[in-house]
């Protein structure tokens, strides 16, 4: 009996992630991916480590050096930019695909190395980073005993601030982003992006624009991380897997690679959808109305992501540019 | 002709009264083939210099060490009076040293007009922190975009200002990358086989661009495989095999010339001299 399930339940949580947290996170991640690669031309499949330094610069000012709020964030921006500059400097001048590989290497590294018992007294090992929230907590004006917003979209006062802060800074990179691919220097690295030889032969240091971009979009990646420690109260190495870095790739595809706004209306999508399927899964098998021999609550978890997966294949196969990109400019490549 | 060569001897080597580009002992081998070994050369400023000789004679390579695409492995290079012994390809280019390439490289996915504006050198807005204040930029930007319209009027390109560089023609890849070299305000354009894939009609028309250039005063140097296009625009031949200048001159003088007959007779037998039109070599 489909009326024993609660739609109302499943669509309210839907939208509601639509502009949760975690949107937010995906979507600052993916704008950094997005100058990238959508812009650059930059293959970088570790943007989750750019992801973790942001959150680990933040969250050691203060658990380590105690510096106030502003400057934590200035240093999760410094995390990242060091990370930028390790990871480019060598292999910026050489074919596109070493970047590639390093980054997806050098992801793991921080992560591992975050998770490490020899770093134990600094970033706390597995544990994480847990007492760094209250600095930013007092900048708050929202009242943390009560809710805030409206219809599905509401959240107690602590939550509602984070979320808040997260928008804001997308807002602004969003801003950033278009005005840069609109000036001579967004001309320079897209003309990089489509070929390094003839931008270097009309006089342009294509070496230093890619290791420009890469600091930018690792900076906004940075972010995405410092927006999660906000939102979560916790720096856990764990959560800075591999495979976050490929859901930041889907995110932008699905949304249309070069395009400003893609990654932000992609993150929307990919969470409510994958909220939605959750959900109606999980009601579907309690419900009985799928037998537990076919599936238990916990493989719900696994075949969302393999409806995420089926999706995206069907979107390349009809819509390949994503919702924003142009066939116009897809079908350049093939000639 | 602007520039007087009568009177300079038809000898590899031999000195220019007033060369843009002055090369010494210039070598670059790869593992054991030597493909480049150049004593002495130099180019004429204000002429068109035409650099040909049979496949594998090291030409492109030859113009990748002036171009800095490649680095030789020992040399000596004056450009326009100055040593360029540690200038990187985009250093040149802002030097007045500009080239195309073989496979014509338009940047497809941007307009022909941002093409065009991309070669436009000091553009303030380039620098990452200008860029964010479009005020200082702008009318700089209307100055280029005022010069580029101009250029693409005369490439004929102007009715594709607004599409897909991907969208043109291989010929009209070759016109925008030319007019796109352009924007630089070169002193010396290397041109890598501007004709090689074009079409006879277009052939005329690029032909008469690359002398309008040298009417102009600018020079231009470029490697050629037809014949034909050697007889009709250059003013001067450079000509090497086996990775040496074997012979200067006009043209005339080159069909006559005993080294020059040896290098081209040696892969081509009982070939006459112009048909060797092959798209790549070494």
């Amino acid at each position: 009996m489909l009326a024993a399930i609660d739609w109302s339940f499943i669509f309210e949580q839907s939208l509601n992630e639509a502009l949760d947290i975690n949107a937010v996170v995906y979507a600052l991640a993916a704008i950094g991916l997005n100058v990238h690669f959508g812009y650059a031309g930059l293959l970088n499949f570790g943007q989750v480590g750019f992801v973790a330094m942001g959150a680990y610069g933040m969250g050691l000012s203060i658990t380590l050096w105690n510096l106030n709020p502003f400057l934590a964030v200035l240093v999760g921006m410094i995390f990242a930019t060091i990370f930028a500059l390790i990871l480019g400097v060598p292999t910026l001048r050489l074919r596109a695909d070493y970047l590639a590989i390093v980054t997806i290497a050098a992801a793991e590294i921080v992560r591992l190395m975050a998770r490490s018992t020899a770093l134990r007294n600094v970033t706390r090992g597995a544990e994480g980073l847990n007492e760094f929230i209250g600095p930013f907590r007092a900048l708050s004006p929202f009242d943390p005993s009560q809710s805030y917003g409206f219809g599905p979209w509401q959240w107690r006062g602590a939550q509602f601030f984070a979320i808040v802060v997260g928008w804001v800074v997308v807002a602004l990179m969003l801003l950033l982003v278009w005005q840069l691919m609109r000036s001579p220097w967004g001309r320079v690295v897209k003309a990089i992006r489509e070929d390094e030889d003839a931008a270097r032969a009309l006089g342009k240091n294509a070496y230093w624009y890619k290791l420009q971009a890469l600091i930018l979009g690792g900076i906004i990646g940075g972010f995405a991380g410092m927006v999660q420690a906000l939102g979560n109260a916790t720096v856990q190495p764990d959560f800075f897997v591999a495979p976050l870095t490929f859901f930041f790739w889907l995110v932008l595809i699905l949304g249309g690679v070069g395009r400003v706004w893609s990654p932000v209306v992609g993150a929307m999508i990919y969470w409510t959808l994958i909220t939605f399927i959750q959900n109606l899964g999980r009601q579907l098998v309690t419900n009985d109305l799928i037998p537990t021999s076919i599936m238990d609550t916990s493989q719900v978890d696994q075949i969302k992501f393999w409806i995420v997966g089926l999706s995206l294949a069907l979107l390349m196969v009809f819509r390949p540019q994503g919702i924003f990109g142009s066939r116009e400019e897809m079908a350049l490549d093939a000639r | 002709m602007p520039v007087d060569l009568e009177g300079i001897a038809w000898t590899p080597g031999v000195a220019k009264p007033d060369p843009i580009l002055v090369v010494d002992n210039m070598r670059r081998a790869f593992g054991g083939l030597v493909a480049v070994d150049v004593d002495h050369v130099e180019v004429q400023r204000g002429i068109i210099t035409a650099l040909i000789g049979p496949n594998g004679a090291g030409k492109t390579t030859f113009f990748n060490l002036l171009t800095r695409f490649d680095q030789p492995d020992s040399g000596h290079t004056v450009f326009n009076g100055g040593s360029i012994d540690r200038s990187s390809s985009h250093t040149l280019a802002q030097q007045g040293m500009v080239r195309t390439f073989q496979l014509t490289k338009a940047l497809t996915k941007l307009s022909v007009l941002e093409n065009m504006k991309l070669g436009a050198k000091q553009q303030r807005g380039e620098n990452f922190f200008r860029s964010l204040v479009t005020p200082i930029w702008r009318a700089q930007e209307k100055a280029i975009e005022a010069r580029a319209d101009d250029l693409l009027e005369r490439f004929k390109l102007d009715h594709m200002r607004d599409e897909y560089a991907g969208t043109l023609s291989g010929g009209q890849r070759k016109l925008l990358e030319m007019a796109r070299s352009l924007m630089t305000e070169p002193d010396l354009v290397m041109l890598d086989e501007p004709m090689a894939g074009v079409n006879p009609a277009l052939t005329q028309s690029l032909l008469g661009h690359v002398k309008s250039l040298r009417d102009e005063g600018i020079s231009v140097m470029f490697v050629e495989h037809d014949m034909d296009v050697v007889r009709d625009i250059s003013d001067w031949v450079i000509v090497m095999a086996e990775g040496r200048i074997i012979a200067e001159g006009p043209h005339e003088s080159i069909g006559k010339n005993k080294a020059v007959i040896d290098a081209y007779l040696g892969a081509h037998h009982d070939e006459p001299l112009d048909v060797d039109d092959e798209g790549g070599d070494a």
